[in-house]
């Protein structure tokens, strides 16, 4: 009986080893452990055998059945992970093909610039304000110290509703209705379209301003020069060079205007800085006691300075573009690049 | 204002180079905006002196002179006849370019060898023609260079003057400046006029009828005059102002004018009728000529300036045709005035006229220069037209000025202002050298009297911006303020606006900027009727055209108007959105209604052409989706979509209402093919455009709050019901909801399908029902009846049948 089982277990041995397909091996399975199976006959023949060597022989044929089951479950990996391995032999895309993309859009260069500029301001303390488009003659002339027949107006080319009734020229009525409206100390930044008269290649009938206001009790033009030139590096480059220059607007005194170093030809004299090496880049100054008396502040307990910042004029230096118009014509092939 | 280097350097004393000077005063506030050479050409012309002249052997015309430069002596042919041995001549030599482009080469000419040229005027550009060769003065030096000999090399400054400095639109005002910071002498021209014997009162009088348009008017008058050209030095100077030279009265006012800035007026005093001048504003309708030969007509806002019968010049603008100087003029009536800035500034407007005179009275002159320019100039005359001076100046000045303002400065107050620590006595210097005089001062205070051409100088920070820039902006240090944190935020949308534009773009739109300013005819084009709240609009008056005319109360022409223009540069397919503000006419304000609105379109493929996926077109499910998913950031709650029939620019079908419980917050549909046919657009377009303060308004402020994940597996069921084509998904959703299921979580439409063998007219809509319970697993027999309660409710409530 030892020696059948032997024989069996040789047998079986051998042609699980020949065995070159995975259909084999399942025949292989069923000639052995199938139902009227080689082994599975065998099995059931031990109740006919001695009662003395049932144990040994019993212990020899079960052996024998896991062993032949644990063959065929290892050659049965076996095809498997060659068959897959012939696949990925085969197998083979090109990565070169473009991807499949969900396409993006992008914000408006305008919008861009925006956001940086108040992202800069609100860290730097301020918080944001609002206020109409379409102004009062009051707030955007009158309160900010610009009489009728002032002939700062005249810098102005303005669009009218009425006699009383305008599109703003400027952000700076924002900070005669916040005043208005508050108690010192201020610290805000608006921003918007503005609108005046006038169009070519420089100017737009419309564009975006940023103002901002800062008062309190001991604010100083130094302080005006820190805050502005800390932006500005923020903005460009740390190393941006700053000037500021004497100017006049009516509701600032003193009054600056602020030229950073051509970023074209980076100083020397180039057709955008026209030769000069500069560019004007923002209109600024300390708030005018005129303006303060109008909103009911005493200019002398508190101070302050204000600023108003082109947002396109921004755009076209960190862009390099050179006609404002593109801005509003939003032709695809420009809203693209940025 | 352009400003001659060489000129200025007449006044005042410094050494600074054009460029350094240019510098300086943009650094001053009195920006320079360009800085041009000019005359360069003229240093290679030579002084040089005729030896003798003698007939060419060849040709009557022409003759032989023998010139010296200064170093040889040179054979050359001329053509001119106006020449004679010993005369100083401007020689042209071999090698160089004239200014009118000839090339001076050596050749023979008719036989006779030539080394140079001689030149006229004409040629060198100096005038506009010249009978022969130009004739210099015998007292210049042999040899130099004509641009050093007669001054001819300078540089013009540009200067844009900001409105406050009226005072600097003049050579002495700009010199007054430079004095200041370069911290050097600056002198006056002397004036000095010789006058004779008869007083000015026996040939002019003046009367001011219109005091307050004209508070100043003087007077001289000024007899043997001969007119002709000016000396080339004033002609030069006039050309580098960008003034045109005409004779030499006429030059002498535009001249004074430009180194006072007052401006003059001569008159020629034979056609003053009786010398009389009477100042007074003009008749309604009254017509004039002036100087330029134009007929103006007047009203009573213009102020005229007239003698005892006429008109003779529109005051402070320009002179009339009928005194004109000419050349037979031999006596003068010299004015100079003082106008009140706001009149000229009107009358200027109104009639059109920009003159060097009306550009400096609008922006006010200082009353007190109008005798001593007065006097300059008939000095001039008298100088260059050999004239003579009457006596006396008529001066009628009823109302004396106020005296200049006392204004005091607290110094310490000065300095916190500025952030600096400028010491009293540094800032009494900084004061004087500006021309103002210091009263009185000490450790707290300067008390300083105003000079009458500083009108801008009122108050005490008037000065402290003076200070500051004497002491140069440049010098006070950088500080950051110190932080008191403000009362309150503000509430500007910007941080909710930034979420859409993000959220938009990243879901492939691009954001575009249009005018806030439409076209009327755009609201017609869109078939907006007459009631609809979009001609509710607000007119500019002064618009640049009608394009632009009206402020828009709509984003969609704005947007239409883009697809226009790209699908004109072949752009087919777009994602646009635009943030921006509408404006409505209110009836009790004066100041309109602005919306911020939010507007969103789309048109042609759904996404670019690509390998991998079919080419679709868009269509108002994907629009929907954009503007699901912005509800979606903002956490709007209740927001339904009503279809619309009466949205005028929107295919009736294709159209809808979004309604947040019952406030209707905006529209998307499909755009009119009628609007499209008007615009000439081919393809379909899909819009939406909601109120975005609205959709703040409503958005979710609760901060957000994390559930627990469902412990329990959930169960779902499917179902398809088919239904009459006109009943919309939302009916059967809320009717499911109705039935009010215990368990049911979530509904989603995953099908709709129409056709074989749904009949025609019905549709069949699929629906996933989930049910999940918080505590434990429901069993599949539980889900079983759920399910067939909302089957059996939906039956009640509608026609329904399931499709199996």
């Amino acid at each position: 009986m030892q020696e059948k089982i032997n024989k069996i277990r040789l047998e079986a041995e051998k042609e699980l080893q020949d065995a070159n397909e995975e259909r084999q091996v399942e025949n292989i399975r069923v000639l052995y452990l199938g139902k009227k199976g080689k082994i599975t006959t065998l099995l059931k023949g031990l109740k006919d055998i001695p009662q003395e060597e049932r144990p040994l022989v019993g212990g020899l044929a079960n052996q024998l059945k896991q062993d032949l089951e644990q063959g065929i479950a290892e050659a049965i990996k076996r095809f498997i992970r060659k068959n897959q391995e012939e696949r990925l032999a085969q197998e083979r895309i090109d990565v070169t093909l473009p991807g499949r993309r969900i396409s993006l859009g992008a914000k408006h260069p305008v919008s861009q610039i925006t956001e940086r500029v108040v992202e800069i301001f609100t860290s730097l303390g301020f918080s944001l304000a609002q206020g109409p488009e379409v102004e009062l003659d009051y707030y955007n002339f009158e309160a900010l110290n610009i009489p009728k027949h002032h002939p700062a107006r005249d810098m102005h080319d303005t669009f009218y509703i009425s006699d009383e009734v305008l599109l703003r020229t400027h952000t700076s009525p924002v900070q005669i209705r916040v005043m208005e409206k508050q108690p010192p100390p201020v610290r805000i930044i608006c921003l918007g379209k503005v609108y005046r008269r006038d169009s070519d290649i420089s100017h737009t009938p419309m564009f975006h301003q940023v103002e901002g206001l800062l008062v309190d009790e001991q604010v100083s033009f130094g302080d005006l020069k820190g805050v502005l030139t800390a932006f500005i590096h923020q903005m460009f480059a740390p190393d941006t060079l700053v000037r500021f220059r004497p100017s006049f607007f009516p509701f600032t005194e003193p009054s600056a205007e602020v030229d950073i170093q051509c970023v074209m030809c980076k100083g020397k004299g180039c057709r955008v800085c026209s030769q000069s090496g500069w560019l004007e880049i923002l209109g600024s100054g300390m708030v005018n006691p005129a303006v303060f008396r109008m909103v009911g502040y005493d200019p002398e307990n508190v101070t302050g300075f204000a600023f108003g910042v082109g947002i396109e004029r921004i755009a076209m230096l960190k862009f390099g573009i050179d006609d404002i118009r593109l801005f509003f014509e939003n032709d695809l092939r420009f809203l693209r690049q940025f | 204002m352009l400003v001659s280097y060489n000129w200025l350097k007449e006044y005042v004393n410094f050494e600074a180079t054009p460029e350094e000077l240019a510098h300086r005063l943009t650094m001053a506030g009195l920006e320079v905006s360009s800085l041009s050479c000019i005359g360069e050409e003229f240093e290679h012309i030579r002084i040089a002196s005729i030896k003798d002249v003698s007939p060419h052997p060849n040709a009557d015309k022409l003759s032989i002179c023998r010139v010296f430069d200064g170093k040889e002596v040179l054979n050359i042919v001329c053509g001119a006849h106006n020449m004679k041995a010993g005369d100083t001549v401007a020689l042209a030599p071999v090698g160089i370019t004239l200014p009118n482009g000839v090339k001076i080469k050596a050749s023979k000419i008719r036989g006779v060898f030539s080394e140079g040229m001689l030149c006229s005027e004409e040629e060198l550009k100096l005038e506009e023609k010249s009978p022969g060769i130009m004739i210099l003065s015998s007292d210049l030096e042999i040899g130099k260079d004509l641009a050093s000999a007669l001054m001819l090399k300078d540089y013009v400054l540009e200067i844009d003057l900001t409105p406050n400095r009226a005072d600097c639109f003049s050579m002495i005002g700009i010199a007054r400046e430079v004095a200041a910071f370069y911290d050097t002498v600056f002198t006056l021209p002397s004036v000095n006029v010789v006058e004779e014997e008869e007083g000015v009162e026996k040939f002019i009088s003046v009367a001011l009828e219109a005091p307050e348009l004209c508070p100043r008017y003087t007077a001289r008058y000024v007899y043997n005059v001969s007119i002709k050209s000016s000396p080339l030095w004033m002609r030069r100077r006039l050309e580098l102002a960008g003034i045109r030279a005409i004779n030499n009265v006429v030059d002498v006012t535009n001249y004074v004018l430009l180194e006072w800035g007052q401006p003059m007026h001569a008159f020629d005093y034979t056609l003053v009728e009786h010398g009389k001048i009477i100042v007074k504003k003009a008749a309604p309708g009254e017509k004039f000529f002036t100087l330029d030969n134009k007929e103006r007509i007047l009203d009573e806002d213009v102020l005229m300036i007239c003698d005892a019968l006429k008109p003779v010049a529109i005051g402070g603008v320009m002179g009339g045709l009928n005194t004109e100087v000419k050349e037979q003029t031999s006596s003068l009536l010299l004015e100079s005035a003082f106008f009140n800035p706001q009149s000229i500034s009107r009358t200027s407007r109104k009639l059109g006229i920009k003159t060097e005179a009306s550009l400096r009275f609008e922006k006010g002159v200082d009353p007190e220069s109008a005798v001593p320019a007065l006097n300059r100039a008939a000095q001039l005359i008298a100088e260059l037209a050999n004239a003579k001076v009457a006596r006396g100046v008529v001066d009628a000045f009823p109302h004396p000025l106020p005296k200049p303002p006392q204004v005091r400065v607290n110094i310490q107050k000065a300095n916190r202002i500025l952030g600096t620590k400028i010491t009293p006595v540094t800032m009494t210097n900084y004061l004087e050298r500006l021309g103002i005089k210091v009263k009185s001062h000490d450790q707290e205070k300067i008390l300083v009297a105003i000079p009458s051409h500083r009108k801008d100088l009122k108050e005490e920070i008037d000065l402290v911006e003076e200070l500051a820039r004497v002491h140069g902006y440049e010098k006070i240090l950088e500080t950051l303020p110190i932080m008191t944190i403000p009362e309150g935020k503000g509430k500007a949308s910007f941080y909710q606006e930034t979420e859409v534009r993000s959220l938009l773009s990243n879901n492939g739109f691009f954001e575009v900027i249009t005018y806030s300013f439409i076209s009327p005819e755009m609201l017609k084009s869109l078939n907006i009727p007459e009631d609809h709240p979009f001609w509710r609009y607000i007119s500019i008056s002064n618009p640049l055209s009608k394009d632009q005319s009206v402020m828009r109360t709509t984003l969609l022409p704005g947007l239409l108007l883009t697809v226009v223009t790209n699908h004109n540069h072949k752009n087919m397919d777009l994602k646009i959105f635009e943030l921006g503000k509408v404006f409505f006419r209110e009836e009790k304000n004066l100041l309109p209604k602005e919306k911020f609105v939010l507007s969103g379109l789309v048109c042609g493929l759904r996404a670019e052409e690509a390998w991998n996926h079919p080419q679709k077109e868009t269509d108002f499910y994907d629009l929907k989706g954009f503007l699901e998913n912005i509800f979606h950031i903002f956490s709007l709650k209740n927001v339904n979509f009503q279809i619309d029939k009466s949205i005028p620019y929107f295919h009736p079908g294709l159209s809808s209402q979004i309604v947040i419980g019952g406030d209707p917050i905006g529209v998307i549909g499909e755009v009119h093919p009628h609007v499209l046919d008007y615009l000439e657009i081919s393809k379909k377009i899909f819009v939406f455009e909601v109120d975005f303060g609205k959709i703040i308004h409503y958005c979710d402020k609760k901060e957000k709050w994390a559930k627990p994940l469902p412990k329990f597996p959930s169960v779902s069921r499917d179902s398809a019901l088919i239904v009459d084509e006109g009943i919309e998904c939302q009916t059967i959703v809320e009717a499911i909801v109705s039935a009010k299921v215990k368990y049911l979580q979530d509904i989603k439409v995953f099908d709709l399908y129409r056709g074989d063998p749904i009949p025609s007219g019905k549709k069949s809509l699929a629906f996933r029902m989930l049910f999940q319970s918080q505590d434990r697993s429901l069993t599949d027999e539980e889900v079983n009846v759920l399910f067939e309660n909302i089957l059996s409710h939906l039956k009640n409530k509608m026609e329904i049948e399931l499709r199996t």
